[in-house]
């Protein structure tokens, strides 16, 4: 085999440089159109106060996806994991509300979570309808739940739940950035070095071949929805305690945006393969697209389309560096570029 | 039949029989493959040969019959794919025994993974038996190949190498390969004869499924013969010619040795 090493090879080898650079590169151009506002720490500390809940939303997915599985359910938990918190806060008695509040999102999303297994592991049903079903019922369940009205919790900014989880940490430092983080790598170690973490890629390249070396595809895949469950109702617990207040609606723009990270991460679409510092980097470009795009001055009419150029070009150059034809690219540019060498 | 009361048994069916519905897919099937044995089973399409497989390796209960691994009887109740790999049964299939997207290494130990404590993979330790595999057991070398290639880069028989390799490894006593050469380039199926030597040097038993007669003769020291669901015939290989074996099946296949099958099931 003639395979031309290039120095660029190692590039495709390292799980989530490719987006890095893609992210690195936007960041970039945005300091480069639009120096008073990327210059200065604010634009950077506010990315860090309202990406950590679609990235955590991202993490779960990543792992579902590879699975070769879909849930669509997610941004209904972060609604019903809100209401679930608000509710807890403003029912019960107080110095424990926060904490009760906490665990009853977080067992409402892992119910919901198991359910959606059920129905797509046990039952059979393709998880892409069980859990857009799920996504309809559990929105129309919160609301029901709320009867319609929002829930304003200003004074959980008071709580101990709330420094910890979406305090600012040496005062500026959001701690819902370190949580993301903190979860990222929890899940790479899951995903990557774990058993589980195992069985979900098996599943997602072939469920046959996981069967017949004994893995147990059903069981595992309930674990793996209600664990995208719990997921989701922290993704909901971070955004209505950061923002002190539940409405109904919550969470329902995430979906699209949730998914282009994942995917523009690596994570293989057809499963078997997932990247979870994909996910992580990747959730940073499509959280600071819009805010980058407007800042840069460009007419609004424009920021739509420039957001989908952006989008696509991360992939495309996520799959060419993937496939390793960056590499033979850029050997043939340095072949272009320098006198031949005897 | 070979009686040899001396040598163990790596596997013995007595009487298995298996119905789906009011199908009877096999009828009192009672055969043996003996420690260091390569034995063929031939039969055409729906001749009951991957029930029969299914039934061994744990995938489904017979209706009826005993099931002996090692002499030993097997509660067919509790029996299943896992129970199946503990009693050192493996199979190697045409194309559902690898993750294609997968890295070597984690082929070779998906299901019994060496672990550290809290059910994380020891991966230096993974790696490290697994390139032991590659080299030692199935003789991968040199090839550009490495325990962190992946799967979908390897040709169909080197794939084949991995998972009887694997099977080697995690001490199978018996090897049972369903269509290990379906789709595969003559030069692919000679490296997967070659593996499959292997097995018998190892002093392991096989069970070899194929259609393609040729290789089955090459490879097995005795063949079994199955038809609409019973074993029609088994057959040494010292007593029969390969041409006579094809003639024998073809004369299965056009159905003229009807009348005889009572005398063999």
């Amino acid at each position: 085999m003639n395979q031309r090493t290039s120095p660029l090879a190692f590039l495709g080898k390292i799980e989530g440089l490719p987006v890095l650079g893609v992210l690195a590169l936007l960041f970039g151009a945005f300091i480069f159109t639009a120096p008073d506002v990327f210059t200065k720490p604010l634009i950077y500390m506010s990315f860090l106060q309202t990406v950590p809940p679609p990235l955590v939303l991202g993490l779960g997915l990543t792992l579902v996806i590879t699975a070769g599985e879909i849930d669509l359910s997610f941004p209904a938990v972060v609604a019903f994991a809100g209401f679930a918190f608000s509710w807890a806060f403003k029912n019960l008695p107080m110095p424990v509300a926060p904490w009760i509040g906490v665990l009853i999102a977080l067992a409402g999303g892992a119910l919901v979570g198991y359910l959606n297994g059920l129905l797509v592991a046990k039952i059979g049903v393709p998880s892409i309808m069980a859990t857009l079903a799920a996504q309809f019922f559990w929105y129309g369940a919160t609301v029901l739940l709320a009867g319609g009205l929002q829930l304003n919790i200003g004074e959980v900014e008071r709580t101990a739940v709330h420094h910890l989880l979406t305090g600012r940490i040496f005062g500026i430092i959001p701690a819902q950035a370190i949580w993301a983080l903190g979860l990222a790598v929890l899940l790479w170690f899951i995903l990557n070095r774990h058993k589980f973490g195992e069985a979900i890629m098996f599943i997602g390249d072939n469920p046959n071949v996981a069967q017949v070396m004994g893995i147990d595809v059903v069981a595992t895949k309930i674990k793996l929805f209600t664990l995208m469950g719990m997921i989701a109702a922290f993704a909901g617990l971070l955004l209505t305690i950061e923002i002190n207040v539940f409405f109904p609606t919550q969470g329902a723009g995430f979906m699209l945006p949730v998914m282009a990270a994942v995917f523009i991460g690596g994570t293989l679409i057809s499963g078997g393969q997932g990247s979870v510092i994909g996910t992580l980097f990747g959730s940073y470009i499509i959280g600071s697209l819009q805010a980058g795009v407007v800042a840069t001055g460009i007419t609004s009419y424009w920021v739509q389309s420039v957001m989908g150029l952006i989008m696509a070009v991360a992939v495309a150059l996520n799959v060419m560096i993937g496939e390793g034809r960056l590499a033979r690219l850029s050997s043939r540019i340095s072949h272009w570029s320098m006198p031949v060498r005897r | 039949m070979v009686d040899a009361p001396a040598q163990h048994c790596a596997v013995r069916m007595v009487n298995i029989e298996k119905y789906f519905g009011l199908v009877c897919a096999l009828k009192k099937i009672s055969f043996e493959v003996s420690q260091n044995e390569i034995v063929g089973l031939i039969g055409d399409n729906g001749a009951g040969k991957s029930t029969l497989v299914k039934i061994l390796t744990g995938v489904f209960p017979p209706s009826s019959g005993e099931l002996y691994i090692a002499d030993k009887r097997v509660d067919l109740k509790a029996y299943n794919v896992k129970r199946a790999h503990a009693l050192g049964i493996e199979t190697v299939y045409q194309d559902k025994s690898l993750g294609e997207k997968q890295v070597l290494w984690r082929n070779f130990f998906i299901g019994r993974q060496v672990t550290l404590p809290f059910g994380f993979i020891d991966v230096k330790k993974e790696k490290e038996i697994a390139n032991e595999i590659m080299i030692n057991m199935i003789g991968f070398r040199g090839k550009g190949i490495t325990v962190d290639s992946k799967v979908s880069k390897l040709s169909g028989g080197e794939r084949q190498g991995v998972a009887i390799g694997r099977a080697m490894y995690f001490d199978a006593e018996l090897i049972i390969l369903d269509e290990p050469t379906v789709a595969l380039s003559l030069k692919e199926v000679r490296k997967v004869l070659n593996f499959v030597h292997k097995i018998k040097e190892g002093g392991k038993a096989c069970i070899y499924i194929s259609h393609d007669i040729q290789d089955v003769y090459e490879i097995s020291d005795r063949f079994i013969v199955m038809d609409r669901g019973e074993i029609v015939a088994s057959l040494e290989k010292k007593d029969i010619t390969l041409k006579a074996l094809h003639e024998f099946l073809l004369e299965y296949a056009h159905g003229l040795k009807d009348s005889d099958t009572k005398e063999f099931a």
